[in-house]
């Protein structure tokens, strides 16, 4: 198992830091020590200053994308797994609503995000129904292949990272806790935020770095959803890997790690993950 | 029991039945939009009912193909399963004591989960290329690359299965009474017949599941493949390339056949686990009940 991890995973992170201060040149990476991977990376970003440059504003897209995709899941994640740990009494329909929500979860991505093409297109079942039911007149074009059929496709896609933490969490919580919450006089709303959602925070934040890693470099479902026009920090490493740019990739992908990381720190400060396992 | 539910109850139950909904809901629509007539395009509504469009991905027209890839993820998957399976579970009884590296091997296994998929995949491109670049360097003449489908693409694979296999050989062990192992070996057995014999029936149902997540993860994995796969394409990302380029109902056909394979695996996973459950209860084992 180590091995397999030292193989596959240190020694291939060790190479990208590497080779992100290689030179390169159009085709071949250049064994030389070059910071251009980086440089070129935030080209133009010092000249046209007040601006800000394309590599910027893609990161802050990305962020933006991550905040939207985080909150939503979140909100429909903590939901379902409340309903699930406090409002499902038998353990045997627990298991089968679990079920029912890992089943998508074993199926292909790339169909979940095709399917939502026939509903959002432009021929598509929603703009038929708003048509039909005379709201608009023209389709709406912004349904797929936008950064709402992005953010769409990603809390379809991966509200089950945030659902099982949670959930996990949840049905550990001493049902006697709530109970006396509750005798003491506590309304509903007092006992969710008071007792269930401190108790809860440690599966909260294991599920916010699943969701926030993975959307940080996806260039997947953006690339698919948002009909490979929207730019993200994973779209960059892949273009340049197209192009063949090595060294630029790498000094993209140890950026984005980086950034990645920090925020991983900053959420494991709230918590300690392995006690939670 | 017999309490009457709260308002939120109803509330929540149909707010739950909204994200089942969402979350299956778009999936059907291409199951049964995959089943258009000849004459049918992209969205609904349907124009008549015909197999056309599975009989066109058999045949193999107008798209690249897709039987090859097919039976590429297939076999990717099946070895991926079997690794995953045998390296979680003595990964897992290694666990059980503590060893050196231990903390570190799991924060590696952590980080290899969470690490975002192109970094991986970049990473072992790279190794890859350089070990290529070094082969060639080295003098051997028509080297080409030693990059492919079950050496990168595998070692890609397991970077994202073998996570998940450890993570549920830990909730197994947390509920491990370990007491049935020493009454094992008091009455004599090697440590091979307690592994074979006593822990293996216990734990089965759970490395099943195991195996599930393992061979499931690789046959739908895109994002560590893209980059580690060698020339040749795995089923995902044939299809993610379609999305882009195929204009007719046939890509939602391979998705139907795709999503069925997947449905086929998992009813078969859980058929073998309820059996295994059932065999249990039969022989009136307390274990896997949780006591602790």
């Amino acid at each position: 198992m180590m091995l397999v991890f030292a193989l596959f995973f240190l020694l291939p992170l060790l190479f990208v830091t590497i080779v992100s201060a290689w030179d390169y040149n159009e085709y071949e990476m250049i064994p030389a020590f070059s910071l251009r991977g980086y440089s070129d990376t935030f080209e133009g970003c010092i000249a046209d200053l007040p601006n800000l440059c394309t590599i910027l504003k893609t990161y802050l897209k990305t962020l933006k994308l991550c905040l939207l995709t985080w909150v939503l899941t979140l909100l429909i994640g903590f939901t379902v797994a409340y309903f699930l740990a406090f409002h499902v009494r038998s353990k045997t329909w627990q298991i089968v609503l679990t079920l029912l929500c890992t089943i998508p979860f074993w199926t292909s991505n790339v169909i979940r995000m095709i399917a939502w093409i026939p509903l959002l297109g432009r021929n598509g079942l929603v703009n038929r129904g708003l048509e039909g039911a005379g709201l608009i007149h023209q389709p709406v074009e912004w349904l797929l292949f936008s950064e709402f059929s992005v953010v769409l496709a990603l809390v379809h896609l991966f509200t089950f990272f945030m659902v099982v933490p949670i959930f996990n969490s949840m049905i550990r919580i001493d049902k006697r806790l709530i109970e006396a919450a509750y005798d003491a006089g506590a309304t509903g709303w007092q006992t969710l935020v008071n007792i269930v959602i401190p108790l809860a925070k440690p599966g909260i934040v294991i599920g916010s770095i699943f969701v926030i890693t993975i959307v940080m470099g996806d260039f997947v479902t953006i690339g698919v959803m948002g009909g490979q026009q929207i730019a993200s920090a994973g779209k960059i490493i892949e273009a340049r890997l197209n192009a063949l740019q090595f060294p630029a990739a790498a000094a993209n992908a140890v950026i984005l790690l980086g950034i990645t990381i920090l925020i991983i720190s900053a959420l494991t400060r709230i918590v300690d993950v392995r006690k939670e396992l | 029991m017999g309490e009457k539910r709260p308002r939120s109850f109803y509330l929540l139950a149909a707010f739950f039945t909204a994200y089942v909904l969402f979350l299956y809901g778009p999936m059907f629509a291409i199951y049964i939009l995959s089943f258009q007539g000849p004459d049918g395009g992209l969205t609904f509504p349907m124009n008549g009912v015909s197999l056309v469009w599975f009989g066109k991905v058999f045949s193999g027209s107008g798209i690249v193909d897709i039987g090859a890839s097919f039976k590429r993820s297939l076999q990717l998957g099946l070895v991926v399963m079997a690794l995953t399976v045998v390296l979680s579970v003595s990964a897992g009884m290694a666990f059980r004591r503590s060893f050196r590296g231990a903390t570190f091997l799991f924060y590696v296994a952590i980080a290899s989960l969470i690490m975002p998929s192109i970094i991986t995949s970049l990473g072992i491109a790279l190794e890859f290329r350089l070990l290529d670049d070094f082969i060639i360097k080295s003098g051997v003449g028509d080297w080409t690359t030693a990059m492919g489908l079950f050496t990168s693409g595998l070692g890609a694979h397991l970077t994202w299965t073998l996570p998940f296999g450890l993570l549920i050989m830990f909730a197994i062990f947390n509920r491990f009474d370990s007491r049935l192992e020493e009454a094992a070996r008091d009455l004599g057995a090697t440590p091979w017949q307690t592994f074979r014999h006593v822990v293996l029936p216990i734990i089965l149902p759970s490395v099943v599941g195991i195996g599930l997540f393992g061979f499931t993860l690789s046959w739908d994995e895109l994002a560590r493949s893209s980059q580690t796969i060698g020339s040749v394409n795995t089923l995902p990302l044939d299809l993610q390339g379609l999305t882009t380029t195929v204009t007719k109902p046939d890509i939602y056909a391979l998705g139907t056949l795709t999503s069925a394979v997947s449905f086929l695996v998992i009813f078969l996973a859980l058929l073998v686990i309820l059996v295994l459950q059932a065999r249990q209860r039969r022989h009136g084992s307390d274990a896997g009940k949780g006591m602790v």
